[in-house]
C-alpha cells in the first residue's frame, strides 16, 4: 500500500518534471527558431555561389564596394513579387542615375522553375538595373541563411507555392547590414532608407 | 471554344480603359477589375477588383469563375513575421456600407491553369458569385506586369 503510494507519488513527480522540461524545451525551441531576432550577416561573411540572369557567376564578395538592395521572390508568384518588383523599379526610377551605384538583386526562392532564361524573360518587364539570381537549391538556401531569411515550399492543389521573406534588405557599400523595407511599411519611408545606404 | 470567347472579347477591346467600367448587382457596385500580363500560360494570373456594398446587409464573395483559367480561386497574401504566404480565402466578406478592395498585397483572385497567355490590353470575363446577391459577370482588363492598378479618373 505504502509502496504503491510511493510509486504513484514518484510517477506524478516525474510526470510534472517531464512536463516542465518539455515546456522549457518547447519555449526555448520557439525562441531559437525565431529569425526576427537575428540580423542578416554582413555581405562579407555570406557564402554562396549563384548565377545571374545574364549567365554570369555571382558571389557575395562581388557586391562589396557598392550598396546592395536585395530581396527574395519567385516568378510564379502572382501577387507579392510583381508588386515588389514594380515598386523597386519605381524607386530606382525616382533615384535616377544615383541608383546606378546600387547593386539591386532579386534572388529566386524557386530555382526549380526559375532558370536563368525564365528570370531573364521576367525581369525584362522591370527596371534593367535589377539583377536576377538563381542556382542550385543548396546555394539559394545558403543565401537565405546568410540573410537570416526564410523560405518554405508549400504543396498547393497538386502544385506548390513558396512562402518567403517579403522585405527588401539594404546593405552599405562595405557590406554591413543597414535596414529592411518591410512589406507593409509605408512606402514613403523606402526612398529615404535607400538614400541612406547611397551616401 | 475558350479561345473563341477570349477573341470575341478581344474584339471589344477598342473601348478605352475598360478597367474603369462599373458593374452593378443589386446593392453591389463592382469596379476597377484588372489583371496583370503573364509570361506564358504556365504561371498563374492574378485578378483584382473593388466591391462596394451600398445595402444594409452584409454579403460575401464566395467564388470566381472565368474561361481564361481552369482553376481560379480566392487567395489572400498574408505577411506574418516578415514571411509572405498565400492562403486560400474561403470567402471575402463585403460588409454593409463598405468597400472591399482586392488589391496587390491583400485579397486577390489567383488564376491557375491559364488557357492562354494574358497579354497587356486583353480583356476577359470573370463571373463573381456572391452569397446573397448572386452572380455578375465583369470584364477584366489586362494591364502590364508592372501595373499597380488601373488609372481611372475616379480611382482613389
Amino acid at each position: 500500500m505504502r509502496r504503491r503510494q510511493l510509486i504513484l507519488g514518484l510517477g506524478g513527480a516525474s510526470a510534472a518534471l517531464a512536463f516542465t522540461l518539455g515546456l522549457g524545451w518547447w519555449q526555448s525551441r520557439n525562441r531559437v527558431q525565431s529569425p526576427a531576432a537575428l540580423l542578416p550577416l554582413p555581405i562579407g561573411e555570406m557564402d554562396f555561389a549563384l548565377t545571374n540572369h545574364r549567365g554570369e557567376p555571382v558571389r557575395p564578395a562581388d557586391w562589396i564596394g557598392r550598396p546592395t538592395m536585395a530581396f527574395f521572390g519567385f516568378t510564379w508568384c502572382p501577387d507579392v513579387c510583381p508588386t515588389t518588383l514594380s515598386e523597386i523599379s519605381g524607386w530606382l526610377e525616382q533615384l535616377g542615375p544615383d541608383a546606378d551605384r546600387l547593386n539591386t538583386v532579386f534572388i529566386t526562392v524557386d530555382p526549380e522553375r526559375d532558370t536563368q532564361q525564365v528570370l531573364a524573360d521576367y525581369l525584362a518587364n522591370f527596371d534593367p538595373r535589377i539583377t536576377g539570381l538563381t542556382g542550385p537549391l543548396a546555394e539559394v538556401e545558403r543565401a537565405v541563411a546568410g540573410f537570416r531569411a526564410r523560405i518554405e515550399k508549400v504543396p498547393r492543389d497538386g502544385d506548390y507555392t513558396m512562402d518567403h521573406t517579403a522585405g527588401v534588405f539594404l546593405f552599405r557599400a562595405d557590406g554591413r547590414f543597414a535596414s529592411i523595407i518591410d512589406y507593409h511599411e509605408d512606402r514613403r519611408f523606402a526612398l529615404p532608407k535607400i538614400r541612406r545606404v547611397l551616401t | 471554344m475558350k479561345s473563341l470567347i477570349l477573341s470575341a472579347l478581344l474584339a471589344l477591346s477598342a473601348t478605352p480603359v475598360l478597367a474603369c467600367e462599373t458593374f452593378t448587382l443589386g446593392d453591389l457596385t463592382i469596379e476597377h477589375a484588372w489583371s496583370r500580363a503573364t509570361i506564358g500560360a504556365d504561371r498563374p494570373g492574378v485578378f483584382y477588383v473593388e466591391i462596394t456594398n451600398n445595402g444594409s446587409t452584409d454579403d460575401a464573395l464566395i467564388g470566381i469563375a472565368t474561361p481564361a483559367a481552369g482553376m481560379p480561386m480566392l487567395h489572400e497574401t498574408v505577411v506574418t513575421d516578415g514571411i509572405a504566404s498565400m492562403p486560400h480565402a474561403m470567402s471575402i466578406l463585403v460588409p454593409a456600407g463598405q468597400t472591399v478592395e482586392m488589391a496587390p498585397g491583400g485579397y486577390h483572385g489567383m488564376l491557375m491553369g491559364l488557357t492562354a497567355t494574358l497579354a497587356e490590353g486583353d480583356i476577359f470575363p470573370v463571373t463573381l458569385t456572391f452569397q446573397n446577391a448572386g452572380e455578375v459577370v465583369v470584364n477584366v482588363e489586362v494591364l502590364s506586369l508592372r501595373a499597380e492598378g488601373p488609372d481611372c479618373d475616379d480611382a482613389n
